[in-house]
């Protein structure tokens, strides 16, 4: 009992624990309520059930996420992903419709746009030496203004098949996204935990002037988080309207940042910088996915999900602050004096 | 101190003369556009926005933010469409929604204060929730019919012949007022500026940090309610997504308006001109005809820029200036006390 109690403590002290403990409570209530919920099914030579399905329509969260988390990690934020991740989309589906383009180039594209945003964030930020919250505020603002431009305020559909592909595809019967998510995730963690980015990154959001002096170019480094974060945020709004074969400058990855936001602090990366939980912020970012699709499974009205939403991360940071954590600690302590006691 | 008052005048000085340029642009570039019919639309049709901003300042003169604000106005207008639709009194509808506001705002506030939470994710949360109960209500948009209502939204203000200003305007200018009077002359504005400034030293001047950091979200949850029941009394109805993206076009208007997003540094005179130069610009892109509507939306970004690289340099400039007279102060070795205090602040 003892070993299991120890064992609990050491979870505990896990910054991941509360996305895991978020997760695990959505699929314990899952067992319970809607058991189809892990049903697995082989069809066509796909994979089909919720759990699948979250994976599959997950995986666009969790790849922007990755980068918001290594940007918050240098204690900035990046606000314009989901305007990014709608001028990405944008760009390539422009280039498939008007010019004609591969799929292949056109996605590059892309992915050159977010680089381009991410440059443009990387410069405010690491040059002009701007808060990053207002940085992003003028991409945020602007991006979506530069993907109605592109588009002619019009929605761009397409019937590209392969550019359909990144969205819909499947390999082997797992879902593409899905497929690519994996990928990324492990790009990032090769990047960031095999090579000293990772510290460095750390470094400057625990304290950016003595990482300077450490010999660390920060300049360099807060321009290549912002870099990352915004290559991903347009890799992610690629998959969102391949899914769906179609850009829209106005509702493509609205409110994007701010669920990738809250994967990462749901993770245990604090707002603050510092230290950043990678295998966190893919668990907080599933949650929100799995969360999304338990709601979606009971029938509720799809619009309540957002104070459902609302309700949990209260919660669950509720959890996590010092203050429940010191109460939580002394009732336990009562317990145990209570039962001395009567001993 | 006094570098501090030179930011906040600077940036307010060029968000006005900004202000002043655009009208000017536009009155040479369009006939019609120099009137005062113009100038009082501007008025009618930002009006919600001017007590938005107005609220939100206080959390961002403090450091924080509330992201809420803009959800908040839709869900306001959701509670006093439907509460209108089931017969209730027009007048006890705009009570109970000022009431739902300051709640709001208040356990934010408290989420914030007492949890220690960040205010991003707090109000992220705020924001959720209140769009969230605008679909728990209702799907649809509910058009509101009570006639006392409508008799309110219809009271206008004439000034002239064919000129006048709607309700709207006249509690916006009060509330412009009040906000300038709480920021300057009271506790409460001053511990605002204080714990935005360095809220250590506001904690140790025995300053009430704690219940001021939780009035500012009452407060900028009540101006959102009563931003919401006057763009309820403009658009005569209700809906979810009313007033999308609303936040961030508060927040812009602060920071045009020279407020930093840094905290402690700004006049609640700010967000009042950034929400005109807004406005002008808008106008500006309606005069034109053939610009798009999006392209509001890039020029105000530019112009956000503009401002954001002003107060940047402002900042390194003071800094600069402030390391050469310390610098100047020890080569004279013995520093005069006030010199000293100046360098110390």
């Amino acid at each position: 009992m003892n070993q299991v109690k120890q064992k609990l403590k050491g979870f505990m002290q896990h910054k991941e624990a509360w996305a895991v403990i978020g997760i695990l409570i959505v699929l314990l209530f899952n067992v319970f309520f809607s058991p189809k919920f892990f049903q697995i099914s082989f069809n066509n030579g796909h994979l089909y059930g919720s759990i699948i399905d979250v994976l599959n329509r997950g995986s666009s969260l969790v790849i922007v996420s990755l980068g918001m988390c290594l940007v918050i990690a240098t204690r900035g934020v990046d606000i314009s992903v989901g305007s990014v991740s709608a001028v990405g989309a944008m760009v390539a589906v422009f280039l498939l419709k008007s010019a004609g383009m591969a799929a292949a180039p056109a996605i590059l594209c892309g992915l050159l746009a977010g680089l381009a945003c991410g440059v443009w964030n990387g410069f405010l930020v690491a040059k002009l030496n701007i808060q990053p919250m207002i940085a992003t505020l003028i991409l945020m603002t602007v991006g979506r203004g530069i993907a109605q431009i592109i588009s002619g305020g019009q929605i761009l559909t397409i019937n590209s098949k392969a550019y359909a592909f990144l969205g819909r595809g499947y390999v082997f019967g797992i879902p593409f996204p899905t497929i690519i998510m994996i990928l990324v995730t492990l790009g990032v963690w090769l990047l960031t935990r095999k090579t000293s980015l990772g510290t460095s990154i750390e470094a400057v959001g625990i304290n950016e002037t003595s990482a300077r002096y450490a010999g660390i170019s920060t300049t360099q480094i807060l321009w290549i988080v912002y870099i990352i974060c915004g290559l991903l945020a347009a890799l992610s709004g690629m998959i969102e309207s391949a899914n769906v074969s179609s850009a829209d400058g106005n509702n493509n990855g609205l409110l994007l940042e701010l669920d990738a936001i809250l994967a990462v602090v749901l993770g245990g990366t604090s707002m603050d910088g510092g230290k950043f939980y990678l295998a966190g912020t893919v668990i907080g970012a599933l949650f929100i996915q799995t969360l999304t699709t338990t709601i979606y499974t009971f029938g509720v009205p799809a619009e309540t999900i957002m104070v459902v939403k609302a309700l949990v991360v209260i919660f669950v940071v509720l959890l996590s602050t010092d203050r429940v954590k010191n109460a939580f600690a002394k009732l336990t302590e009562r317990k145990k004096a209570g039962v001395e006691n009567a001993g | 101190m006094l570098a501090k008052l030179r930011i906040k005048n600077t940036a307010l000085a060029a968000a006005v003369g900004i202000f002043a340029i655009l009208f000017i642009a536009g009155s040479v570039m369009y006939p019609n556009f120099l009137s005062l019919r113009v100038l009082l639309n501007l008025l009618i049709n930002n009006a919600y926005m001017i007590v938005l901003a107005g609220g939100v300042c206080f959390t961002i003169l403090t450091g924080g933010i509330d992201l809420s604000i803009g959800a908040v106005v839709a869900m306001t207008s959701m509670i006093a469409a439907s509460l209108l639709r089931s017969g209730m009194n027009a007048y006890l509808v705009i009570a109970i929604c000022l009431l739902t506001g300051v709640v709001f705002g208040t356990v934010q506030g408290l989420l914030i204060q007492y949890f220690g939470l960040h205010p991003w994710i707090v109000t992220l949360a705020g924001m959720f929730f209140a769009r969230g109960a605008c679909y728990l209500i209702s799907v649809e948009a509910i058009p509101i019919k009570n006639q006392a209502f409508y008799n309110i939204s219809q009271f206008k203000l004439y000034l002239g012949p064919g000129r006048f200003i709607s309700l709207n305007v006249i509690v916006a200018l009060v509330f412009l007022a009040l906000c300038l009077y709480l920021a300057k002359f009271t506790k409460f504005g001053r511990t605002t500026y204080a714990l935005g400034g360095n809220r250590q030293s506001a904690l140790l001047m025995g300053l009430p940090v704690a219940r001021t950091k939780i009035l500012v979200y009452t407060f900028s949850g009540f101006s959102a309610t009563l931003s919401g029941l006057m763009f309820t009394l403009y658009t005569l109805s209700g809906y979810g997504l009313n007033a999308n993206g609303a936040e961030m076009d508060a927040i812009a208007a602060c920071v045009i308006g020279g407020v930093s997003l840094y905290g402690g540094i700004g006049s609640l005179f700010g967000p009042f001109i950034g929400v005109l130069v807004a406005g002008v610009i808008r106008t500006m892109v309606d005069f034109q005809g053939t610009l798009s509507s999006w392209w509001t939306k890039i020029f105000v970004g530019t112009l956000m820029l503009f401002c954001i690289v002003l107060q940047a340099v402002i900042v390194e400039r003071e800094k600069a200036r402030k390391a050469d007279a310390q610098q100047k102060k020890r080569k004279k070795k013995e520093p005069a006390p006030a010199e000293l205090a100046e360098a110390k602040s």
